[in-house]
Formats: structure tokens, sequence, C-alpha cells
């Protein structure tokens, strides 16, 4: 009995730690994709990957801080204006989105069709606009052969209107 | 001099507008092929919707004919599963119904007045013409021959694993739902090689119609992140694939959720999770692409790398909590049985008394795909050669297609396009090598040979392309006569199966008579049409639950359970109904408000589909729920055999089934010489007696047989001294039940 009664609490102990860890990253998956326009989240992100490797921590923060200064200047230089204004709106998207979610958390799911209309709206566009941004952008030029920024725009506006259709009839 | 000819008849073809018109003359050529092949059914026997599920679509697109699209959209059927009822509006598929319901409006508004059934009839050979030129765009995409595309489209319009699905009045969802795939997968390879939005935005509308069209749409939900993360574990990850991924995934989700009966699904099953995992990881993929364009760092790379890695292993375990602690739905009982065969038969015979979820024979793969099944490989290894990620598509899709088409009958449908496709190439680049009516001049060589002192000396050895080819024009004819020959064997191989195997309507039989002259055995329609004629509107109906949709569709009659099996339990009812005593089976059938049931005979015609070749199904699902009071063992005899004649066992022989199958049926034959032509069994002398039904209808050929279910007795006895009192059987009954009593005492 005693060897069964072990294994099972070897078994047990290590599904807290897993759930632990995950209810600690579940948050995070929305934030290191929008963290790429804003430096401002940024900190949170680099804390988050230092995480896992802990052994080699002094030259790693020290990296970290190169990459972050880096990141921002590279950032602040070389973004055109209109690519910016594309950042503030996927940064907001983010922000709205991350509501979303803490709502649902906190306050329940119950219209679950509204919200996964909402959620998804907010996701939806914020990849659209990432696709936009992609695209429209001169290095990744090469990667889209028959694609200008205008046929670029021109898709990204009717792909939302599609999105958006859908979200509508979804709501209830 | 025979090569110059030939030469100038090449040059014939060699405009470039001359070959665009060919091109689409010889596509609609294939197309009106395809849809030709497919009339046998309606030219052999009549234009009639075909099998089961067919007929339930069938009713279901009148109804929507005539009630309008709302109504149908809310649609509570009270006249099936008897007394529970349907939410049919919100539990169908309602893409084929859909589809049928625009071309007959269309139609109309062209003032061309159709029948509905005929629209519904042919509307799977027409969408095979569509699902040819869907091929032909598919297959452009893989490669730079136009004349893959071609094959691809002759062979995807005629091969007998599509045909199967798709005979004129074979009115299924797979009808349109294959053309949906195949076009489906188009444009994700479309949309993959521009990285264009727009491309991925109709990917997902299509995607969006192929799920209101059929639960197979899962297997795109799952193909593509497979061929997605298979790319990105090749680093092939591009922004390309990001682009068309994402737009496909949040828009086709959307489009998804919008049909009732998947809802919310895609966001709680199991199925859906790889499409949303990738999704999430695709978002993460371009954050860290953007960061390493931004800083060219080796070791930051690595480190990137590893983050990415730890984020995905993480997320994985959180799926994995998130499952067992309940919040996402485990795969359901189907997915299970596509990955233990074994699964379906222990825990849901429902699933696997249905015949075509059985496993697949290795004939069958030659009998559907004949030739397509031995170049299929070539192809594949050809697309190996070149891989560019459509090509990737191509092996991920063939691997998992032969896998799934092994397990599951039915799924040899969803491997048939990637065959075609894969065949189509193979054979063109066979035919492209062979056909070649050039032959190298002595400066060529003499270039070539430059050429290739060059390259030896700078490079790989293999990177040095050598003129080396084929120029004998005998080895060229030989050749190419030999690929012609086995292209009409395919071709002849495709029309012999199906006129011969695919084009049964299964409503009405046919059999050949002594002089060879084709004999048609219409017994279900006639039963139908009798209950039909001579019963109640709403007399409720007892038949197994193949029979459910054809009742409701032919005789329009409520029943209790059909083919839609979303209820176990009732069918398990019905189940322990037939293989139950009468003494049992009466009080089920009065609860029920049965009026008459309906049983499936072969014994008299020798048909093999009959009730009493399917009653150890409904013995084992009623002893799924009933396992104390029906026993799969009690209906064999000791020596474990499935027996019908005297040595059958007395469960067997009390059993509602069995007597109704045979009551009366020694009357037609000498006494003692009563023989079940469908188990070559001598059945004894004397037959069942019934007292708790009647005989209502035997169609002409016993095919069908109607029992109405007896009221209760007037006098208020229980039917069996009923009946003995009506034989004048009362005396010999007393007299039996003593025997045994003395026997005991003794």
């Amino acid at each position: 009995m005693a060897p069964k009664r072990n294994n099972a609490n070897r078994g047990a102990s290590p599904n807290p730690k897993t759930a632990t860890t995950t209810s600690a990253t579940v948050p995070l998956p929305p934030n290191p994709p929008p963290s790429a326009p804003i430096p401002g989240s940024r900190p949170s992100s680099s804390h988050s990957a230092a995480h896992p490797k802990t052994s080699a921590s002094a030259p790693v923060s020290q990296t970290w801080d190169k990459v972050v200064s880096n990141l921002t200047s590279h950032y602040q230089k070389s973004t055109p204006q209109r690519t910016k204004l594309l950042d503030a709106f996927m940064a907001f998207l983010v922000l709205v989105g991350v509501l979303q979610f803490v709502y649902c958390v906190v306050a329940g799911n119950y219209p679950f069709n509204a919200f996964l209309s909402g959620f998804g709206a907010t996701v939806g566009q914020f990849v659209l606009t990432a696709s936009l941004r992609i695209q429209t952008t001169e290095a990744n030029k090469n990667d889209f052969p028959a694609v200008s920024p205008e046929r670029a725009f021109a898709d990204y506006v009717v792909c939302s209107l599609i999105l958006h259709f859908f979200c509508v009839n979804f709501i209830n | 001099m025979s090569a110059e000819t030939l030469q100038v008849l090449a040059d014939v073809g060699k405009g470039k507008s001359t070959r665009g018109v060919l091109r689409v003359i010889i596509l609609a050529l294939i197309a009106g092929a395809s849809i030709a092949s497919r009339l046998f059914s309606v030219i052999r026997f009549e234009s009639i919707i075909h099998e089961f599920d067919p007929w339930f679509n069938f009713r279901a697109t009148k109804y929507l004919v005539a009630n309008g699209f709302y109504n149908f959209w809310d649609w509570f059927d009270d006249r099936t599963w008897h007394p529970l009822g349907r939410v049919t509006g919100g539990t169908l598929y309602p893409g084929l119904m859909v589809t049928s319901g625009a071309i007959w409006h269309a139609l109309r508004a062209l003032t061309i007045p159709v029948d509905i059934r005929n629209v519904c009839v042919l509307l799977a050979p027409a969408f095979s013409g569509l699902t040819a030129v869907a091929a032909y765009l598919l297959t452009n995409e893989m490669t730079t021959y136009n004349s893959a595309g071609l094959l691809a489209a002759l062979f995807m319009g005629i091969a007998p694993g599509y045909i199967s699905r798709s005979v004129a009045g074979s009115y299924d969802n797979e009808a349109i739902a294959i053309f949906l795939l195949v076009f489906t997968f188009y444009l994700w390879i479309k949309a993959l090689k521009q990285g264009s939005m727009l491309w991925g935005a109709l990917c997902a509308l299509f995607y969006g119609y192929m799920v209101a069209s059929w639960g197979g749409y899962a297997f795109i939900t799952c193909l593509l992140p497979l061929h997605a993360f298979v790319l990105i574990l090749m680093g092939r990850y591009s922004t390309r694939l990001y682009v068309s991924y994402t737009t496909w995934y949040a828009l086709g989700t959307l489009a998804s959720m919008q049909i009732p009966f998947v809802g919310f699904l895609p966001v709680k099953t199991s199925e859906h999770m790889p499409a949303l995992g990738i999704f999430g990881f695709l978002q993460l993929l371009a954050f860290l692409d953007y960061v390493r364009s931004a800083i060219p760092s080796r070791q930051f790379q690595t480190f990137l790398w590893l983050f990415a890695g730890g984020i995905f292993v993480m997320s994985l375990a959180a799926l994995v909590v998130a499952t067992s602690a309940g919040v996402i739905a485990p795969w359901s009982g189907r997915f299970y049985s596509l990955w233990d065969t074994g699964y379906a038969k222990i825990h849901i015979p429902i699933i696997a008394s249905v015949s075509e979820h059985q496993p697949t024979a290795w004939p069958a793969f030659f009998f559907d795909l004949n030739l397509l099944i031995f170049v299929f490989p070539v192809g594949v290894y050809l697309c190996f050669q070149e891989l560019a990620d459509e090509h990737v598509f191509i092996i991920v899709y063939a691997v998992f297609g032969s896998y799934f088409a092994g397990v599951m009958v039915r799924l040899m449908l969803t491997l048939t396009p990637v065959v075609c496709v894969a065949g189509a190439i193979a054979i063109s680049t066979i035919l492209n090598n062979y056909l070649v009516a050039k032959t190298p001049t002595e400066e060529d060589q003499q270039a070539a040979e430059a050429a290739e002192k060059k390259g030896s000396k700078s490079g790989l050895k293999s990177a040095t392309k050598p003129v080396v080819g084929i120029y004998g024009l005998w080895s060229k004819s030989l050749m190419v006569a030999g690929m012609a020959v086995y292209l009409l064997i395919f071709v002849m191989h495709c029309t012999w199966v199906t006129s011969n195997a695919y084009s049964s309507p299964s409503v009405v039989l046919a059999s050949r008579m002594p002089d060879g002259s084709q004999h048609i055995i219409d017994d279900y329609r006639e039963a139908y049409q009798w209950l039909r004629q001579n019963t109640k509107e709403d007399a409720k109906i007892m038949s197994w639950w193949d029979y459910g949709y054809q009742i409701g569709g032919m005789a329009d009659r409520p029943t209790l359970v059909d083919n839609n099996t979303w209820n176990n339990t009732h069918i398990a009812t019905v189940g322990k109904a037939m293989s139950s005593r009468e003494e049992v089976s009466y009080p089920i059938m009065r609860q029920h408000e049965v009026d008459y049931v309906l049983v499936v005979f072969g014994g008299l015609l020798g048909y093999s589909g009959d009730d009493i070749n399917k009653f150890l199904w409904m013995v084992r699902i009623a002893e799924g729920i009933w396992p104390d009071e029906v026993s799969e063992r009690a209906f064999f005899t000791p020596r474990g055999e499935y027996r019908v004649d005297g040595e059958a066992t007395e469960t067997m022989k009390n059993s509602l089934m069995y007597k109704m199958s045979y009551y009366n049926f020694n009357n037609l034959f000498p006494p003692g010489q009563a023989v079940d032509r469908m188990r070559q069994a001598r059945l004894p002398e004397v037959g069942p007696s019934l007292s708790t039904l009647e005989e209502a209808f035997t169609s002409e050929n016993w095919i069908i047989r109607i029992y109405k279910v007896k009221d209760l007795d007037n006098v208020g006895r229980d039917h069996i001294s009923a009946t003995a009192f009506e034989k004048g059987l009362k005396k010999k009954k007393t007299t039996k039940k003593r025997g045994p009593r003395v026997l005991r005492v003794d």
C-alpha cells in the first residue's frame, strides 16, 4: 500500500507546479506580440524570458539590458511614421483584448457568444493589422512579390469587413 | 524525318492563346465526362434519391424550399425520435440543403421550372465537374507542367474513390464537401505562395462553407496547422506563412462558429486545439522574427529560439492540464476510433455498427484507385525532389490521408484528391520526359560538355547537369504507348466500377432473370407507399434506425429512431424491444405509442442487408444499456454459432425480431421444406407464433414486413391467452403448462 501512495504523491506533486507555472504564463502569450512595437512592455517580457535560464543570470541580465536599449533605439530610428500608427493601433487592440479576457475571467463568460465575438474581433483585427504591417514594411518586400502596399491595404479593408460581418452576426 | 513531322504537329499547339483555348476546352470536356459517368444510376434505374442519409437531406431540402430559410433554421422536427423530437435546424450541416435550395430558386428565377428532386439528384454530378476544375487548379500550383493539372482533373473526375459518394442521386454531404475540400486546399496554397490576405480570406470563406456542409471539415482544421507546423520545424517560417495562416484562422474560426451545430466547438474541443496552438505559436514566432531582424546577434538568436521552444512546451502542458481539468472537452469517440481501431467496437457499438466505419480492406485501395495507387508514391517522391512549401503540403496530406484511409473505409474519400494530384504529377513527368520530339544537336552536346568541365572545376559534381535523355524514337514510343495503355485500362476500370458497383440506389434492387433481362425489385417503395396510404398520418413506426430516414422521407410517418443516432439510449430501447420476448417488448412498444413495426427480411430472396444479419448489433447496443436483461451470449448456440434454424437458442427463437422475420414463412413452402435462402438454413417445421402483433403487410418479395401492434384486449386478458383462446387451444395450453410443472416436481 505504502509505495502506491508514494507514487500517487509523486504523481500529484508535479501537477500543482505545472498548474501554477501555466497559470503564471497564461496571460503571457497575449503579451509578447504586442510588445514588438511598444518599448514600455519590454521589461516584462524580458523578465519572463530570463526565468527559464537562471544558471547564467548575471550575463543574461546584462545582455537583456543591452537588447532592450538596442531594440528601442532601432525601433525609434528605423520605423516610418505610418507604421508607428499601425503599432499604436495594435497596442490598443492588445489592451482591449486583455481587458476582455480579464473581464471574462473575473466576471464570468455568461453571454459566451458576445465574449467570443468581441474577443474574436480584437484578435482578428490585431492579426490583420499585423499582416498589413508586415506587408507594408520595406524589408519584407522580397517576400511579397505579388502584393503592393496599396493592394495590401485593400486586402486589409476587405478582410476587416468580412471579420466584422461574422462578429456582428455571431454576437446575438 | 518522323521527328520533324512530330515537330510540325507540336508547333500547331505552340501558340499561347491556342493552348489556353485548348486547355479550357479540355477542362470542359473533362467536367462533362465526370458528370456523364455519374449518370449510370439514372439511366439504369430512374431519377431517385439513393440509400439512407440522402433521404433525410432530401426531406430537409423540401422543408427548406417549402417553408423558407428562417423556418428551416429554427426547425423542430416532431416526426422523428418520437416522443423526443429533434432540433433539426440546430443539429445538421445546412450547406447541402441551402446550396440546392439556392440552385432551385436561381433556376426558377431564370424561368426554368425544375422539380426540387431533380436538383437534388443531379447536384452531386454537377459538383463533381467543379471538383475536377479545382483539382486542375491545385495541381497547377504544384508543378510547371500544365499537363499535370489536366491529368489530375481527369483522374479526379473519374476515380471510383470519389464516384462512390457522388453518383447521381447520392444526395449526401460529401457530394459538395469534396469540391470544397479541394478548393479550400487550392486557396490555402495560393494564399501561402503569395502571402496575400485576400486569398487567405477566400480560403477562410470556403472553409466556412465546408464547415457548413460536412463534419469532415475537421480534416482541414487539422491538416492546415500541421502543414504550418511542419514548415516551422523545417525552418521555413516566413512572413507569408504568418499572413496566410493567421488570416485563415481568425476569419475561418469565426466563420465556422456561425453554424449552430458547430457553435462553440472550435474553442472547446481538442480537435480544434492544434489550429489554435499553431496560431498562438505563430504570433510568438512573428515577434521573435521581428526582434531578430532588429538585432543581429547569434547568441541572442539561439536564446530566443530556446525561449520559443519553452513557451511552446509550456502551452502544450497548459492544454493537457486544461483538458484533464475539463475546461476543454477531450477527443470525441469517433476520433479515438481513428487512433485505436478496436476502441469503437468495445465502447461505442453504435459507431462500430456502421459498415463505412470499418477498417479498409487492402483490395479496396486497388478497387477505388486502380493505377493511381501505384503512381501515387512516385508523385510524392517527385514532390520531395522540389520541396517548396506547397510540396510539403502534398507530402503531409499524403501521409495523413493514407493513414486515415487505412483506418476507415469512408475516409478513402479524403485520400482520393491527393492521390489524383500526386499521380498526375508522376504521369505527366513521365510523359513529358518521353514525349519530347527534340534530339540534341552536336553543338548542344559540346556546349554541355564545356559547361560540365567548368562545373566540375568549380562546384559539386551533382550540381552539374550533363545532357542525359531518351532520344531513341523506339524507346520513346514504346514507353508512351505503354502509358497510354495503362491510362486506357484505368478509364475502363473506372467505368466498369462505376456502372457495376456504385450506381445502385439500394432503394431499388436489380436482379437478372434467367434469360438475362433485368428485373427490378421494388419492395421498399411498395411497402413505404402502403404505409403512406393505409395508416393514420401520425402512426408511429418502429424499425431499426437504418430505415428511419427512408420512412420519414418516403412514407412520411413519425419514427422512433433514425440514422441521426444522436440518442444512444433511445436506439438501445428499440434494440431491446426487438431482441426481447414479446411479454417484455409489448410494454415498451405501448409506452412509445408504437402503431406499426417494420422489419426487413431477406430470407426469401437471399438479400443480405436484412435485419437478421444486423440483429447482433441491436443486441450489442441494447446490452450496452441493459446488461442484465439482454445478453449477446444467449443468442449463440453453446458451440458459439449464430443460427436461425431448428438449432437456434430459445432466446433467439423467442425474440421479437426472429418471430417477425419468420412468421408465416413456412406457409410458403411444402411442410418441413422451409429454407432461409440468405443463411442457407432449414427452418423448423412449426413457425413462430405472434400474440401481441398482427401481420399487416408483407411486400412482394417479403423484403419488408410490417406488423400492427395490437391494442389492449377488450376483456382484459393478456395477449398470449387471448391468442390461445382464439385458436381454440385453451385446453392444450393448460396441459402444456402443466407438463413442465410435472417434470420439475419429478
